[in-house]
């Protein structure tokens, strides 16, 4: 299947693209979506602890599995607001 | 007007200040505005890109004014928050709270800015004299009851 992973922030530098198509297999989480992208930009791996991940813009866990058409979205740590 | 958005343009607190307003059943209005600061750990910042991921930016709000709803019941909220690239001075993000009574709506307007620090999908990229820097702040759970209820212990300190 496949499926589009938006990236943000600095994971959107290290990938030199804030949205990309990957192919996953059947049955594949989101954990799996988010280690073949650490396969592919290494630098990414720090990210792993601090991130928060998404699934068609709901907060979804890294054991979520995922369909066919969905966005994957992977979230650095926030810093919106101000003052 | 929409009493929630993330947003490009120039953001402006009067039409939050009305939105809130109506009806006369409120006896407080408390606003909050978030500016852009010239400096920050020791860099003189030259200005500040917001970015979201928008659609899942605006259901973070709209959770936070559920979660202000239930914990002050009876306040109107209104939150707008900007992105794309913000001068020092620019407003990043304003909020109205109106409420029977002064002490929750000055609450609601804490809870909401250090909730938006907590879950919204937002980011800063900072560019200062010398470099630029995406500032990485909270690790976003919607889900973490603990970051909440710090949230609510600050709103009502």
């Amino acid at each position: 299947m496949r499926v589009t992973v938006r990236l943000f922030a600095r994971l959107r530098d290290i990938a030199g693209s804030g949205d990309l198509s990957r192919e996953a297999p059947a049955g594949a989480t989101v954990g799996d979506v988010w280690r073949s992208l650490v396969a592919d930009f290494p630098e990414m791996a720090r990210y792993e602890s601090s991130m928060s991940s998404a699934v068609n813009a709901d907060y979804a866990r890294m054991t979520v599995a995922i369909a066919d058409g969905d966005e994957i979205a992977c979230l650095p740590p926030v810093s919106g607001g101000g003052g | 007007m929409d009493p929630i958005a993330v947003t490009t343009s120039v953001l402006q607190l009067d039409p939050l200040i009305r939105l809130v307003s109506n009806g006369g059943g409120h006896g407080a209005v408390a606003t909050f505005i978030g500016v852009v600061r010239d400096n920050n750990l020791n860099r003189r910042v030259t200005h500040l890109e917001y970015e979201a991921y928008k659609p899942m930016a605006v259901k973070a709000l709209e959770q936070i004014c559920r979660e202000a709803d239930r914990e002050w019941p009876g306040t109107r909220l209104a939150v707008h928050h900007r992105i794309g690239s913000l001068a020092i001075g620019d407003a990043s993000i304003v909020i109205a709270a109106a409420s029977a009574h002064r002490a929750a709506a000055f609450a609601v307007c804490r809870y909401v800015i250090e909730r938006v620090k907590q879950i919204v999908p937002i980011w800063k990229h900072e560019f200062f004299e010398g470099g630029e820097v995406w500032i990485e702040g909270a690790t976003a759970n919607p889900e973490d009851e603990t970051a909440r209820l710090e949230a609510v212990r600050r709103a009502c300190a």
